[in-house]
């Protein structure tokens, strides 16, 4: 049946070759390009339905597994295989691709089949890396996916996108340079490059404080987690809208699910010892960055500040287990921090999507990303308008929206840890607020602030589709995130399981 | 019944969905039908459901809608508890709400948001009604919040002005502060009794007592009072308490509907009927009563102050709105949480109605606000100055009007109460009487009577205001007239409230009240007689004699007491400390943070220091790679040297 099939390797290799399909069709035609790529992107998207239908909630199993020995000599694999953790991220990638095809539609002028052969392919690798379950598939998924990123920020981006591209990359490389010399470390002592293997392999604390620290290179970049967050700013001021979306949405979540599948479960002990550095470095994140939020000139880099402090309550949800054990000498409420995360993962990656989404309509239009060149433009855009309030409002975590319920779970969580964590853990509800509803008054409301702005066209239908699907995504994520929660539940409290148990 | 609960909250909803995405298609008629008939609905089910559980005296009802999510085994859930406590709430808010509803199609006729209005209007009273049916924390923080987010909307309706969209921001985030505190109150409950619904934890509290927690390690609190504070912190900020007070009064920059409906009738009260929800909880904690009693007494009387002082019609009554938000806090604070929802009942009631007549008087006036540019009205208008009268003596207290038989309830609960702070709240609450009297009459003589100081054109154009705007001030007349006769005695000394609210025996204030208490109307006699009422006469009389009498005198008040009114005029340096504090400090700080730390040290030292270190080291090692023989030459023999040395010498 479906499930026999090799649904993965589809989920994964179709968009891929669904962009190089793209490639050959050609800048030449454009409009084909863009229909086979829509073409594409929506099969792909539907492809990875099945996943979540057919999921098996009640085990913690990886499922829809596929093997074939890769380079036997190393023990190396093509091995996939999803868990609760990693599928609802595989349709994030999915579902997202979606709406950057859309996104890019008008707006791309510019080699438009490249663009989208670029973000075709990067899905397939992105889906890759929340698939693979050897550790040098998911590697090289890793490394690959950063390529397309760097052609879509150097290519199509902004003026000082050399920079950006440069930061981006030797950033995020340097990180996950460490990781690889970790992973050969543990391939030696295991003789396999299986994940499943690196769970099970008995380290002492030593070696799992080097390989702690590892992982949290690569991974901490990624999120990315103060103080390494510098290069993301820089690479979404300078990305495209489409780079922006796909870099907020999918690109940050892959160092909170490396935490998830690598670094907790191989590392447990060292996970345990240096808790607080990470927790430190979690509040840092939602006090620290949300005021730099506050006083940033330009919308993109507000946002991109905004998503650091978001994600901070899910390195914060992972990683609370540990304080509420020492805490109250028992595990409950850990699963609501990590699954806080995880969902604060999903949420985060349809509201700054969305987010970005929203800038990107406006610079379509006016070609500034500058809050202090707009003003008043619900007069002229009444409907978005109305989209950027009720998008402002999930990312200030209203209830009824998805950016509640990640955050109120692991501040409830967090809790139990200590009182002062969910204190400095709540100041999102102020600082969160104020400064996504101090941008939102500043560029929606007021007085028409100049002529650009009194010459608006409010969003034309392909715009209001592709925010009405993220609109629904919010809403129903936000009243009802049942569906979500309970895929993980078995993987979730199985982690914990597994983390609790030390490995000396 | 469960279906009539769904009906009552999704009717207001279905509504606020039709107007607020098919608002152009159904135009301005259709917008305004679909939503005064979902809230239409709303109410006559609401009035099943008092029948049903205050009349029939049901069992309360405490069912699940559907799973939000589980985890753990805690459940959280989207459902009601209906029983006598939320009947009269959702009775109370439907009502007035409908009565906005209909109001607004004439005080907002010619306004280019009509349709968006009307949908905002419904979606809180949906987001009310959500809130106060609730049966579990969750959901009251969805209603808490989504009442807030309407507000937001609300008061930043008129979003080009620039002062409306300050005072929504400012609302909002205020409101947050006490979110803030509410939230960790709810981590506090799910932490101690592992559960959020209030079934369980109200079972629960008496066993949890003499918990401790320690928040600063090594000093034990007590774990309910942590709680308590928490959550009375969410309704300081909903309510309006002092400190957390200052956005209400900014809040009067929305349409006028909407601060009688939301900043005085119904969600501003939502902090109060909380905590009375909360009752069990807080009857544990001594230390929260004293806590919510001084800070509502505090409330109570220096907010009443400010109303002396204020010009702007709408702002006379927010701050008395504030006042009576802290006579209600005061009630909860001695433990007489049925009074507090009387009050908050007949409150609702007169209050709307005030606001109400004060938009009448702002249509006919052409949106003048200040009232040194009104006077004798009430030839002009008759039904609104007539109507208004009966809000403001319901509002001071006359003996017999709504307002007395609540507010002389809460001065009695608070003379018989023995909780650390009582004295301070009785003398607060007796000479905030004299005050609320005083304001009430200064801004009726000043709108209704005396020298008539509008325009020329404006006066030839002062008439009553239409039927859509007159009708619903005499509808919400009658109650602000008769019903605390009616329901004192159900409501405080029945056993309408005893499946709702819990009180423990020793505080329990209103038996003594009981014992005096033979009947509505000997109350009301025997009011004629007491200390408050002459304390209103004294309002009424002194406020004739500086308004009516000798007008030129509070001028010259005001310049003898320049300094007291420099202070009150800047609102106790609350607005100017908060901004300069809070704001234009979280600014700096996050200048700081950016320039120095996050530019100058981590990108600047760090990312493009080690950047600019491979640099220089590829700069410096370059000059090695010369391209000329000798000097590589030269390079090996003074290698060869080196190792020689070190192999001969070691």
């Amino acid at each position: 049946m479906l499930s026999e099939l090799p649904l993965l390797s589809f989920v994964i290799w179709f968009p891929i070759l669904g962009g190089v399909a793209v490639l050959f069709v050609g800048d030449e035609n454009p409009g084909r390009a863009k229909v086979l790529a829509l073409t594409v992107a929506i099969c792909a998207f539907l492809a990875s339905l099945p996943l979540f239908s057919l999921f098996d909630p009640s085990t913690a199993a990886m499922q829809f597994q596929e093997f074939l020995p890769w380079i036997p000599a190393l023990s190396v694999n093509y091995h996939l295989g999803v868990d609760g953790f990693s599928m609802p991220l595989i349709l994030l990638t999915a579902f997202m691709t979606v709406l950057v095809v859309i996104a890019g539609w008008e707006v791309i002028q510019y080699r438009v089949a490249q663009y989208m052969a670029a973000f075709l392919v990067m899905e397939g690798l992105m889906i890759g890396v929340f698939a693979a379950l050897d550790a040098i598939l998911f590697y090289v998924f890793f490394e690959a996916m950063l390529i397309p990123m760097f052609l879509v920020i150097g290519i199509w981006g902004g003026p000082r996108r050399v920079y950006a591209t440069l930061k981006f990359f030797l950033y995020t490389f340097l990180g996950s340079v460490f990781m690889l010399i970790a992973l050969i470390y543990m391939y030696n002592q295991a003789n396999s490059f299986e994940i499943l293997d690196f769970h099970k392999l008995p380290l002492s604390l030593h070696e799992q404080t080097w390989i702690f620290f590892a992982f949290l290179l690569g991974f901490a970049v990624k999120v990315p987690m103060w103080p390494v967050h510098t290069w993301l700013p820089d690479a979404h001021v300078e990305a495209p809208t489409g780079g922006s979306v796909i870099l907020a949405a999918i690109t940050l979540k892959i160092g909170g699910y490396g935490f998830l599948r690598f670094a907790l479960p191989i590392t447990p002990d060292a996970a345990s010892m240096l808790d607080w550095l990470i927790i430190t470095m979690s509040l840092i994140a939602v006090v620290y960055i949300s005021l730099v939020a506050l006083i940033q000139q330009d919308m993109k880099k507000l946002i991109a500040y905004s998503s650091i402090a978001h994600m901070g309550f899910v390195t914060l949800g992972f990683f609370i287990v540990f304080g509420i054990y020492r805490h109250t000498g028992s595990l409950n409420g850990a699963l609501m921090g990590i699954e806080g995360g995880m969902v604060q993962m999903v949420s985060h990656g349809f509201i700054s999507g969305a987010m970005f989404l929203c800038v990107g309509v406006l610079y379509d239009r006016v070609h500034s990303r500058l809050i202090k060149d707009y003003g008043g433009v619900a007069n002229t855009m009444p409907i978005f308008g109305a989209f950027m309030v009720l998008f402002g409002m999930a990312n200030a975590g209203l209830p009824g929206t998805s950016g509640f319920i990640g955050e109120f779970m692991v501040i409830l969580s967090s809790f139990k840890a200590g009182f002062w964590i969910a204190f400095l853990a709540s100041t999102t509800l102020i600082l969160g607020a104020g400064y996504t509803l101090w941008l939102v008054k500043r560029v929606v409301f007021g007085e028409i602030g100049n002529s650009h702005v009194a010459e608006l066209k409010d969003v034309n239908t392909r715009e209001i589709i592709m925010l009405s699907l993220l609109a629904a995504a919010v809403l129903l994520l936000g009243l009802w995130p049942d569906p979500l929660t309970s895929v993980m539940h078995v993987t979730a409290d199985n982690l914990l399981q597994h983390v609790t148990m030390t490995k000396l | 019944m469960q279906n009539v609960y769904l009906g009552i909250v999704l009717a207001p909803l279905f509504g606020a969905i039709i107007a607020g995405l098919f608002g152009r298609k159904i135009g301005r008629a259709g917008a305004h039908w679909v939503t005064i008939m979902g809230v239409a609905i709303a109410f006559l089910l609401s009035l099943v459901v008092l029948r049903h559980h205050v009349m029939q005296g049901a069992e309360p009802y405490n069912g699940t809608v559907y799973t939000w999510m589980v985890i753990e085994g805690i459940r959280l859930e989207v459902g009601f508890l209906v029983d006598s406590l939320t009947a009269v709430m959702i009775t109370t808010v439907t009502f007035v709400s409908l009565m906005v509803h209909i109001y607004t199609i004439g005080y907002m006729h010619d306004d280019d948001g009509y349709q968006r209005f009307f949908c905002y209007i419904a979606l809180f009273t949906f987001a009310m009604l959500m809130l106060v049916m609730s049966n579990n924390f969750l959901q009251l923080f969805f209603g808490w919040e989504g009442v807030g987010l309407v507000s937001y909307l609300l008061i930043g309706f008129w979003f080009k002005r620039e002062s409306a969209i300050f005072a929504s921001l400012k609302a909002f985030l205020v409101n947050r502060v006490g979110d803030f505190g509410f939230l960790l109150g709810i981590a506090a409950v799910l932490m101690a009794f592992n559960s959020i619904d209030y079934a369980d934890v109200f079972a629960a509290a008496p066993l949890m007592a003499d918990m401790t927690i320690q928040i600063i390690p090594g000093v034990d609190w007590s774990l309910m009072t942590v709680i308590c504070i928490l959550l009375f912190i969410g309704a300081m900020g909903k309510s309006a308490q002092v400190p957390l007070h200052v956005w209400l009064p900014d809040s009067m920059e929305g349409p006028t509907p909407i601060s009688a409906l939301i900043h005085a009738a119904t969600m501003v009260t939502a902090g109060i009927f909380m905590v009375a929800r909360m009752s069990p909880l807080f009857e544990l904690s001594p230390t929260a009563l004293s806590f919510v009693l001084v800070i509502g007494s505090i409330t109570a009387l220096f907010m009443g102050f400010l109303g002396i002082i204020q010009n702007d019609i709408k702002r006379v009554i927010a701050y008395s709105t504030l006042s009576q938000l802290g006579y209600m806090t005061v009630a909860l604070g001695v433990s007489a949480y049925s009074v507090a929802i009387f009050h908050l009942m007949t409150h609702a009631f007169f209050k709307a109605l005030l606001f109400l007549g004060a938009g009448s008087v702002i249509i006919a006036m052409h949106h003048e606000q200040d009232i040194r540019k009104m006077g004798g009205l009430w030839k002009y208008m008759p039904i609104t100055w007539f109507t208004f009268l009966l809000g403001t003596l319901a509002l001071v207290g006359t003996p017999g009007f709504a307002g007395f038989y609540s507010k002389d309830s809460i001065l009695e609960a608070v003379h018989f109460s023995h909780v650390p702070g009582a004295g301070f709240a009785y003398l607060a609450v007796m000479l905030g009487v004299f005050v609320t009297s005083f304001y009430s009459f200064r801004l009726y003589f000043i709108v209704f009577h005396g020298k008539e100081r509008m325009d020329h054109h404006t006066q030839e154009h002062l008439h009553e205001t239409p039927a859509v705007v007159t009708v619903p001030l005499m509808l919400l007349a009658i109650p602000s007239v008769v019903i605390g006769a009616l329901t004192i005695e159900p409501m405080l000394f029945g056993d309408m409230f005893a499946r709702s609210i819990f009180v423990l025996p020793e505080y329990n204030v209103l038996e003594h009240l009981k014992e005096h208490f033979h009947g509505a109307i000997s109350f009301a006699l025997h009011g004629l007689t007491g200390l408050p009422f002459i304390l209103v006469l004294a309002g009424l009389g002194s406020s004739y004699y500086l308004y009516m009498v000798r007008p030129d005198l509070p001028g010259q008040i005001q310049q003898r007491l320049s300094v007291l009114y420099d202070i009150m005029n800047r609102k106790y340096l609350f607005d100017e400390f908060y901004q300069s504090f809070f704001m234009r400090g979280s600014r700096s700080l996050g200048t700081a943070l950016w320039k120095y730390a996050d530019a100058g040290v981590i990108d600047g030292l760090l990312v493009n220091g080690t950047a600019r270190l491979v640099g220089w080291v590829a700069s410096v090692t370059r000059c090695l790679q010369t391209g000329y023989l000798y000097t590589y030459a030269f390079a090996m023999i003074i290698g060869l040297l080196i190792l020689l040395t070190w192999f001969v010498t070691r």
